[in-house]
């Protein structure tokens, strides 16, 4: 029962000796300035110029060189759809992919926790017989309608009877490692057929593309997270509401999701932190309309050479947000999403 | 656990016969929508991959045609012409390359021997531990005949390479990191915060930061190189040097990740133990070793599990960074996936994306049979 868990209870060997507090707080600080260093050099080349980039090093504001605002000018103005339109693809497609990944995913993580499955062998080698059918069908020329019905004919047929005969199958702890587990795919391994798929609806370029591929990519993790948080929530509040009536929606809805709020903030953070970040996916699926920021800075360096006073505004006006939410959240993110791992 | 389901549906209003269906079917609604979406968005095109790695693929109008052709791809990746690129060029083995051979090969047959000789010893399971330790051999040996020579590694090599070094490095650092912050002193919540920042940033930007830090003539790092008269050599035109800079920015945006959930793993730790060790005279040496780390070894596994599957998908950092280069001295086998995809060779970068799909299975099998037991008999 992870879900109270007391703040700051942590080890304390009591009383540090002095020399021991020194040494620590050096450490600490030091790899406060390794995070913080680069930081703070991607906020002061933004208000350079690019002569004094190239120049050399210049650290210190108004010191050592004039701040100016040229480059946030340029980005913001001068070539303001091209930086609008990648921002409002990537606010776009993080939210909406994020947002559709935690539903569906929280979903069947409950559903892995609370009820109970049974697929037995029969009907999985049912469904590949059908699909084999079906893939054959369209690729031998036929309608994909045609190649559709007989899928499903010759699974509904191979269920009722063959599949039948087969009592073991696969069970929730079965059905929940093969979701997890297809987070070791490598997005590479899969983006080819994907992207083939979406040219062939045309759809290559488009939110939509984007938005079903990074589900289908994350899913994993929510699944993973979620069932960990789900299974730390008692639930005699669930059994009590089913004793009332509450139908198994109606209790996941106003129940289990309301518990459920820290893990699924901390989970909707992680993986908003993904979409917002994804590279791959993207530098396959789109080009100009779709194109996501990350890919936007990384042309930064095709066009002209490094531009770093414009890539660092571009750096600074993406993260941002994102920064800005990891540190409102931190404390959600130690206790929600954490759970899981820490059991490991 | 499934006693709220069977309340439900043992509850269900009966005399409102949809709703009553359809709450019998809940089950099914919760969980179908994400294995629709898992089975259309990632194993079906999976499957599909499988079939396009072992096909030549070209873009004619309005669509694509496949032509069979067997395992062509992968004889190309593995004894044609792209080996070099693949698996790198080897070099005369030197003394410290042999030695380092002969240490882990002893290494393994000790582990292997200890397996035969212990307990609970099964024929699958030694047979399944020859296969993995043959496999693992010869990564080794392509490792040490490429790295350790006058040879050049290729990208199956460089991305076995990041993936070892990074994983290491960041699980150290992020250890003794948790470790620190764990202490009760003022401001460690800021600490927490910040050490947390570098995981948000996109790796495309961070790979831009680090291209500015180590430019050693207009980074910030300028009067250090000057000082050891360094300013003409640009990091990124030597391969270990470009390599050094891919790693350390991984390490710099991931090492947050370990950090947060040793940190979680430890303060979730009862305070009991470690005090009645300290009243027994234990010191902090101590404590850590025989207290804490058997107890956080699950959320250890857990984590570097974690990070090593998506070490192996290390793709934005070297190709922004370095573009891969010098040459192709940088890039993963992602990178070296697109790149072929982008000379248009369909077939051949499917082969590579398989070529890690294997990868990445094998190290994680193998990383969790070797780990699993230890976690178990230590939790």
């Amino acid at each position: 029962m992870a879900i109270i868990r007391r703040r700051g209870g942590s080890v304390s060997t009591t009383s540090i000796s002095f020399p021991a507090m020194t040494l620590s707080y050096i450490a600490l600080f030091a790899w406060t300035f390794v995070v913080l260093f680069p930081l703070y050099w991607l906020a002061v080349t933004a208000l350079k110029t690019p002569l004094e980039v190239n120049a050399g090093p210049f650290y210190i504001p108004w010191r050592d060189f004039q701040p100016t605002l040229d480059s946030w000018h340029y980005i913001f103005f001068d070539l303001r759809e091209d930086t609008f339109r990648p921002y409002t693809n990537t606010v776009v497609v993080g939210l909406t992919s994020t947002a559709i990944t935690v539903l569906l995913g929280s979903m069947a993580a409950y559903g892995l926790v609370r009820m109970r499955y049974r697929v037995g062998y029969g009907a999985i080698a049912s469904f590949v017989v059908a699909l084999a059918i079906a893939v054959a069908v369209v690729v031998a020329g036929g309608p994909w309608p045609l190649g559709l019905v007989a899928g499903i004919g010759v699974f509904v047929l191979l269920l009722q009877t063959v599949a039948r005969r087969w009592k073991r199958g696969v069970g929730n702890d079965d059905i929940a490692f093969w979701m997890i587990s297809q987070r070791m795919l490598p997005p590479v391994a899969t983006v080819i057929p994907i992207y083939i798929f979406f040219q062939q609806l045309q759809l290559l370029d488009t939110w939509a593309a984007l938005i079903i591929s990074y589900t289908a990519a994350h899913l994993p993790i929510v699944v993973w997270l979620m069932r960990d948080y789900f299974q730390s929530v008692p639930v005699e509040l669930e059994e009590s509401a089913a004793i009332d009536g509450a139908s198994p929606y109606r209790i996941f809805r106003s129940i289990v999701l309301p518990l459920a709020v820290p893990g699924l903030v901390a989970t909707f953070l992680f993986v908003l932190v993904f979409a917002w970040n994804e590279y791959l996916i993207a530098l396959f699926l789109t080009s100009a309309n779709a194109q996501t920021l990350p890919m936007t800075v990384a042309a930064q360096n095709a066009t002209r050479g490094p531009q770093w006073w414009y890539m660092s505004v571009l750096i600074l006006i993406m993260i941002g947000p994102v920064i800005a939410m990891a540190i409102a959240l931190e404390r959600y993110i130690a206790r929600g999403l954490l759970v899981g791992a820490v059991k490991g | 656990m499934h006693a709220s389901a069977r309340a439900v549906s043992a509850a269900a209003s009966w005399w409102r016969p949809m709703a009553s269906r359809l709450d019998r079917v809940a089950g099914g609604v919760f969980i179908l929508p994400a294995v629709v979406v898992i089975l259309a968005f990632s194993i079906f095109p999976l499957l599909s991959s499988l079939y396009v790695s072992l096909s030549r693929l070209g873009f004619a109008q309005g669509g694509v045609e496949l032509k069979f052709v067997g395992f062509d791809n992968y004889a190309k990746l593995l004894f044609g012409i792209d080996r070099p690129h693949f698996l790198g060029v080897t070099g005369p083995l030197t003394p410290i390359g042999i030695a380092v051979l002969l240490a882990i090969y002893g290494l393994f047959a000790l582990l292997l021997y200890r397996y035969a000789r212990g307990p609970n010893r099964t024929i699958g399971g030694l047979v399944g531990r020859v296969l993995a330790t043959a496999i693992a051999g010869t990564l080794v040996w392509l490792i040490v005949n490429t790295v350790l020579t006058s040879g050049r590694p290729g990208t199956l090599v460089v991305t076995l390479v990041y993936v070892a070094v990074d994983v290491s490095v960041q699980y150290l650092l992020g250890l003794g990191l948790a470790l620190l912050v764990v202490q009760h002193l003022p401001g460690r919540r800021f600490f927490r915060v910040v050490f947390l920042l570098p995981m948000m940033i996109t790796p495309v930007g961070v790979a831009y930061l680090f291209r500015m830090i180590v430019d050693t003539s207009k980074g910030p790092l300028y009067p250090l190189w000057a000082h050891f008269g360094l300013t003409d050599i640009s990091w990124v035109t030597n391969p270990w040097g470009a390599r050094l800079a891919v790693m350390v920015g991984d390490v710099w945006q991931w090492t947050p990740f370990i950090f947060i959930v040793l940190l979680a793993a430890i303060e979730t730790l009862p305070h009991e133990l470690v005090e009645a060790a300290v009243v027994d005279g234990a010191n902090r040496w101590q404590v850590f070793w025989r207290i804490t780390f058997p107890q956080i070894l699950p959320a250890t596994i857990t984590v570097v599990l974690i990070r090593i599957i998506e070490g192996f998908k290390i793709v934005d950092l070297p190709n922004v960074l370095t573009n891969g280069g010098p040459g192709t001295a940088t890039e993963s086998l992602t990178l070296h996936a697109y790149t072929i995809w982008r000379a248009l060779d369909i077939g051949g970068s499917a082969a590579v994306a398989y070529m890690l799909l294997i990868v990445v299975t094998f190290v994680g099998i193998s990383y969790v049979n070797l780990f699993r037991p230890r976690a178990a008999t230590a939790a």
